[in-house]
């Protein structure tokens, strides 16, 4: 594997080749070791649509899909992700048509301020193929995989790691619930 | 930030032998702790060895009926396993009722393990804390201490164990395999988180070197549940929490497991509890009593007593709902 900056004074930045498949396209560019998967994708893809709320994994605004999973992309360091499939907010729509889950939350009015959506629409999307693949939520923990009821209980469980500081939850529950169904 | 080498491993023999090349080097997992951990300048490696990737991502059964769990399954794949859903209910728990949906797609099993306590004077370079830099002193004992330890603290530290999964695997008897420079052994989980004594900095008796590769579990009949009880429906550490396994014979407690979160510096074994329910009966007044001669060792600080009442009755309510479904 790569292994950059090998003999260079240890406070010097280290460089490590890194490869992804960032919303469809190859990137490869070397990166300094410290950098998260989120400065990756905002600073050097241009890529702002996932937001730095907290920097510290607890708000969610930084959510993307790292092979079809959702994730904190703050905590993620970007050369522990080497050939990962990265979709961020910016991949979800195709061409001029909105992922039914965009065109929910505008019909829903699932937002005010705007800062925690696109984290919310990448948790909601990872979320919703969680319960796909039966995974379980502490509000059912170990129901059969075919027993999940997706109600807004479940919702608000599985989503509790995106904090919407307007509390627009009351209508980005039932825009989730909309997809679902 | 300091800046850091990476290194990626492909077995973990060559993982302990990269980890040698700095005596500042440490374990890279899902790094949803260390990672906010060097943000923070509270961990400062100069070298990372990635763990994540290693061939250490298998749940599978063992000959004698338990489970074994690689130390690099994330917690979201074990928490969706059917063993550990049918056979293990309070691990499955223990795991959904910790962190949020994409921390535990990151997070693993040896890093949920070793994650460091979230008391806030150990979280803030700029303040003294005994277990970041030993003999700085330890202000949460006079300052902000809700959340921390009723339970084993020492004058030096107060600072309480973070995991929701570890309290489950203490009480399921859990055993952890380490792989270290002078090779594998077993850890029984009871013994692998220490209590804070006059050395907080050690959370556990690993030496340096050492690698979680795997946890295994024995077979359990009897039924278990996870409670928690936290400032927040979702998404939040644990003020208390139980992990309780209980087997009954004609109403008569034949075999119970009982173990403490959020209450002390390491998962909190409850075998006092255990001792005084063996062979009484399944009732909410042996549950509490049991309950109260597990806390009658509680000091609580200036402001968590509250901590002991709540361990209480989440004890008593954990073990009634397990005999009532029994």
């Amino acid at each position: 594997m790569s292994r950059g900056g090998e003999g260079a004074s240890l406070e010097a930045p280290v460089l490590v080749e890194l490869s992804l498949r960032v919303n469809g396209s190859e990137w490869s560019q070397a990166v300094d070791t410290r950098t998260s998967l989120l400065d990756l994708l905002r600073e050097q893809l241009g890529l702002t649509g996932a937001k730095k709320g907290c920097d510290h994994g607890q708000c969610g605004a930084c959510t993307v899909l790292v092979d079809g999973r959702r994730a904190n992309a703050c905590l993620a360091l970007a050369v522990a992700h080497q050939g990962a499939e990265i979709v961020t907010v910016e991949g979800l729509a195709e061409d001029e048509e909105l992922h039914p889950l965009q065109q929910a939350f505008i019909e829903q009015d699932a937002f005010q301020c705007g800062y925690c959506t696109p984290g919310q629409l990448c948790s909601a999307i990872g979320m919703l193929q969680e319960i796909e693949a039966g995974h379980p939520s502490a509000v059912t923990p170990t129901a059969g995989a075919d027993r999940i009821e997706l109600d807004e209980a479940e919702i608000r469980e599985r989503m509790s790691g995106n904090i919407c500081r307007c509390g627009a939850y009351a209508n980005i529950v039932p825009a989730i619930l909309a997809v679902s169904q | 930030m300091r800046p850091f080498q990476y290194e990626t491993a492909a077995s973990a023999e060559e993982a302990v032998a990269l980890l040698s090349r700095s005596e500042e080097a440490m374990y890279l997992g899902g790094g949803t702790n260390l990672v906010d951990l060097m943000r923070l300048g509270v961990a400062t490696p100069d070298l990372l060895v990635d763990v994540s990737r290693l061939p250490l991502d298998r749940i599978e059964e063992t000959p004698a009926g338990g489970m074994r769990i690689g130390a690099a399954v994330r917690n979201s794949d074990l928490a969706a396993d059917e063993l550990v859903r049918s056979r293990y209910p309070v691990l499955a728990e223990a795991l959904l009722n910790g962190a949020s949906g994409q921390l535990r797609n990151l997070a693993t099993v040896g890093g949920n393990l070793l994650q460091r306590t979230r008391c806030v004077y150990f979280q803030d370079a700029t303040k003294p804390c005994n277990k970041r830099e030993p003999g700085s002193g330890c202000p949460a004992r006079e300052g902000e201490h809700r959340n921390l330890a009723v339970l084993g603290w020492s004058e030096s530290c107060v600072a309480t164990h973070p995991s929701d999964m570890a309290v489950a695997l203490v009480a399921l008897d859990a055993i952890v395999h380490v792989e270290g420079p002078s090779g594998a052994r077993p850890v029984p989980l009871t013994e692998f988180h220490r209590l804070p004594g006059d050395e907080p900095q050690r959370d556990t008796v690993l030496e340096r070197g050492d690698l979680v590769t795997a946890v295994e579990v024995p077979a359990l009949s009897a039924r278990s549940a996870y409670r928690k009880v936290r400032e927040r429906a979702s998404f939040a550490f644990a003020v208390v929490s139980v992990a309780a396994a209980l087997d009954l014979e004609n109403g008569f407690v034949r075999e119970v497991r009982l173990a403490l979160g959020g209450v002390a510096h390491k998962p909190w074994r409850a075998t006092t509890a255990e001792e005084t329910l063996r062979g009484e009966p399944a009732s909410e007044a042996s549950f509490a009593r049991a309950a109260e001669a597990e806390l009658a060792q509680a000091k609580p600080l200036r402001d968590n007593g509250y901590k002991i009442p709540l361990a209480r009755n989440l004890i008593v309510r954990a073990l009634s709902e397990l005999a009532e479904g029994s």
